[in-house]
């Protein structure tokens, strides 16, 4: 557009010789301008990929040495230059389940009240209040955890919990309070807040003559809903990806109550370890380039993991909203 | 036919109420944690905050007393030197993604940053230990600032290019008829239209780049001393915040709590002035 309008006028034949030179220059300050800034979105594009490449070459070494057995064994023996990391992803994968399971349906709730039920004036803080949750820092979290919910899960939800579904594996054992519960409890509270702004967007999204027309036929505000709800499947699949992305790369919350001990145990009550746990309590620590190595090809799985899931999830809310925005 | 109808029209009813309850349930507990975490780093940050926190520096370990002025300074020239490097970047994409922006490229270019921000910030931190302490060979304040403008380039971009399109069509319009170039429309009249908007943006995304902890882990490190050498290990709240909390000594977890209300405060008083400034202009729009 920039262009078009400034050549329009230099192609003038009879304009004076003034406006054609101040045309000129015209061309040449948005030329200049444009590209300048274009250069810096390539940057930003580039970014992405410049992360990805070093962290390529940085896990060359391990992926050489332990090739993709490096994602199936549980052996971590910094003295024995010995690496795999099935552990922490267990750990990562189980922690983000935990919270996953938790925080949908909480989340679903909430974006159907505020899309759905609740009056305008209510709508606004309360939108407000749940984007303050993601505005907390996750060390301030991590805070929290230690001192109030692990020992809140120790002296009163482990044990009722042991007591009465302690026939389960997934219940078994001594409560230390620090864990995979922990870790899922708080991961569950820390994205809460994306899947519901998400999903709340996804459903308002909805023209409202989808529920004039259910209204219309005399459904009530459930049913409504329900309809609401059937069409925007895709986007709150788009909002629960996003949400599990998230999850799986908290770090500081999830370290500060996971219990970091690399093992794999049936029962939620046993202390777990998760990748980005692993990195924040070794990296600074790693002696040897093949332990780095090992830890930069954990990071490197983290990053492929986060960015299909992020990119997933960014397509499917993308191309939900593009369909109902015409 | 009559009989069956009205009982089923009552479960109908019913059913709607209790999804109605469910939800509002749902809300509810979600608020729980929120006012839980808010008011107990209030109550604790309070008790724990005092003028020694603020000019003081850390006592030796396990002694009483002392406070975080270290950090404090560490925190802010981290910041520094993180919007130094990304608010560039940032704001300049932001303002090629308005300007420019309706190619298919611009939009690949949207993608990436969403998708760059939810790269979880120690992977960042990793990045940042690649380019900036290896090649270095020592930690340094410089990299945890390089790590922290990559986690603020995504925000930056998007706010930025936000809040230009906020300004209406008519500026622009107007900049043009007066026979002013694009560019100079673009630098004079509508960047000054939206810089309230994108300063309180920028506000906020060194605000949260302040509450990160996990990529100075291995950047900046830390430093119970005096620095403000950027090519040196550096103190930073956040990174106080995971040692003193960890430690078993009361006066450590205390001062945690301090650090922890410090950096909450600062996060939620410029999330609302955000807020504030981005709702009350062109609304009607």
């Amino acid at each position: 557009m920039a262009g078009g309008e400034g050549s329009a006028v230099a192609s003038v034949p009879s304009a004076p010789l003034r406006t054609r030179v101040a045309a000129k220059r015209r061309n040449v300050g948005d030329f200049v301008f444009k590209n300048l800034t274009l250069l810096f979105a390539v940057l930003v594009l580039s970014l992405v990929f410049l992360m990805a490449y070093e962290m390529y070459l940085g896990s060359r070494p391990s992926i050489e040495k332990f090739g993709w057995s490096f994602l199936t064994r549980t052996i971590w023996d910094p003295v024995a230059e010995e690496y795999g990391a099935l552990p922490f992803m267990f750990g990562t994968v189980v922690s983000s389940l935990i919270g996953l399971l938790i925080a949908l349906p909480l989340s679903l709730g909430i974006a159907i009240f505020l899309s759905e039920l609740a009056p305008r004036w209510l709508e606004r803080p309360l939108s407000f209040l749940i984007e303050l949750l993601a505005a907390i820092p996750s060390i301030v979290y991590g805070l929290w955890g230690i001192f109030v919910m692990v020992p809140w899960l120790r002296t009163a939800v482990q044990p009722f919990l042991g007591k009465t579904l302690g026939f389960l594996p997934l219940f078994k054992g001594p409560s230390y309070g620090f864990g995979m519960l922990a870790a899922g409890l708080i991961l569950a509270i820390m994205i809460l807040p994306i899947i519901t702004s998400i999903s709340r967007d996804v459903l308002k999204s909805i023209p409202d003559i989808y529920r004039e027309a259910a209204l219309g036929i005399g459904a009530t505000r459930w049913e409504t809903t329900r309809i609401i709800l059937k069409n925007a499947r895709s986007g709150i699949l788009g909002a629960t990806l996003l949400g599990l992305g998230r999850a799986v790369g908290e770090t500081m919350a999830v370290t500060m109550v996971i219990g970091n001990r690399p093992e794999i145990a049936a029962s939620l009550f046993s202390p777990g370890y998760s990748m980005a746990s692993v990195l924040a309590n070794e990296f600074a620590e790693a002696t040897t380039a093949m332990y780095t190595s090992a830890l930069v090809e954990i990071a490197f799985v983290l990053f492929i993991v986060t960015v299909l899931l992020n990119a997933a999830a960014r397509l499917i809310v993308w191309s939900f909203t593009k369909r109902f925005s015409k | 036919m009559i009989t069956p109808r009205t009982s089923y029209d009552l479960w109908r009813k019913i059913k709607n109420a209790l999804m109605a309850v469910f939800s509002v349930l749902c809300v509810v507990v979600a608020i729980a944690p929120l006012v839980m975490i808010f008011s107990y780093t209030l109550v604790q940050g309070i008790g724990a905050l005092n003028l020694d926190f603020f000019i003081n520096m850390p006592k030796p370990v396990g002694e009483a007393g002392g406070g975080m002025a270290n950090a404090l300074v560490g925190t802010g020239i981290l910041l520094a030197i993180g919007a130094c490097i990304g608010l560039p970047i940032g704001i300049l994409a932001g303002v090629y993604l308005a300007e420019y922006g309706n190619n298919r490229f611009a939009a690949v270019v949207r993608f990436m940053a969403d998708v760059l921000s939810g790269v979880p910030s120690i992977v960042v931190g990793v990045v940042a230990y690649i380019l900036v302490v290896l090649p270095m060979n020592h930690f340094s304040a410089f990299a945890g600032g390089v790590a922290l403008a990559i986690l603020m380039i995504p925000t930056v971009t998007r706010t930025t290019e936000e809040m230009i399109r906020l300004v209406p069509h008519s500026y622009r319009e107007a900049g043009l008829a007066l026979g002013l170039p694009w560019w100079k429309t673009t630098v004079r009249i509508i960047l000054p239209a939206a810089l309230k908007g994108i300063t309180t943006g920028i506000l906020l995304a060194i605000a949260r780049a302040a509450g990160e902890t996990a990529p100075l882990l291995f950047t900046a490190l830390g430093n119970r001393f005096w620095s403000t050498a950027i090519d040196q290990p550096i103190a930073s709240l956040t990174v106080f915040i995971f040692d003193y909390a960890k430690a078993p000594f009361e006066d450590w977890n205390r001062q945690a709590w301090a650090a922890g209300f410090v950096l909450i405060a600062l996060i939620f008083v410029l999330s609302l002035i955000f807020r504030y400034v981005t709702r009350s202009r062109y609304v009607e729009r």
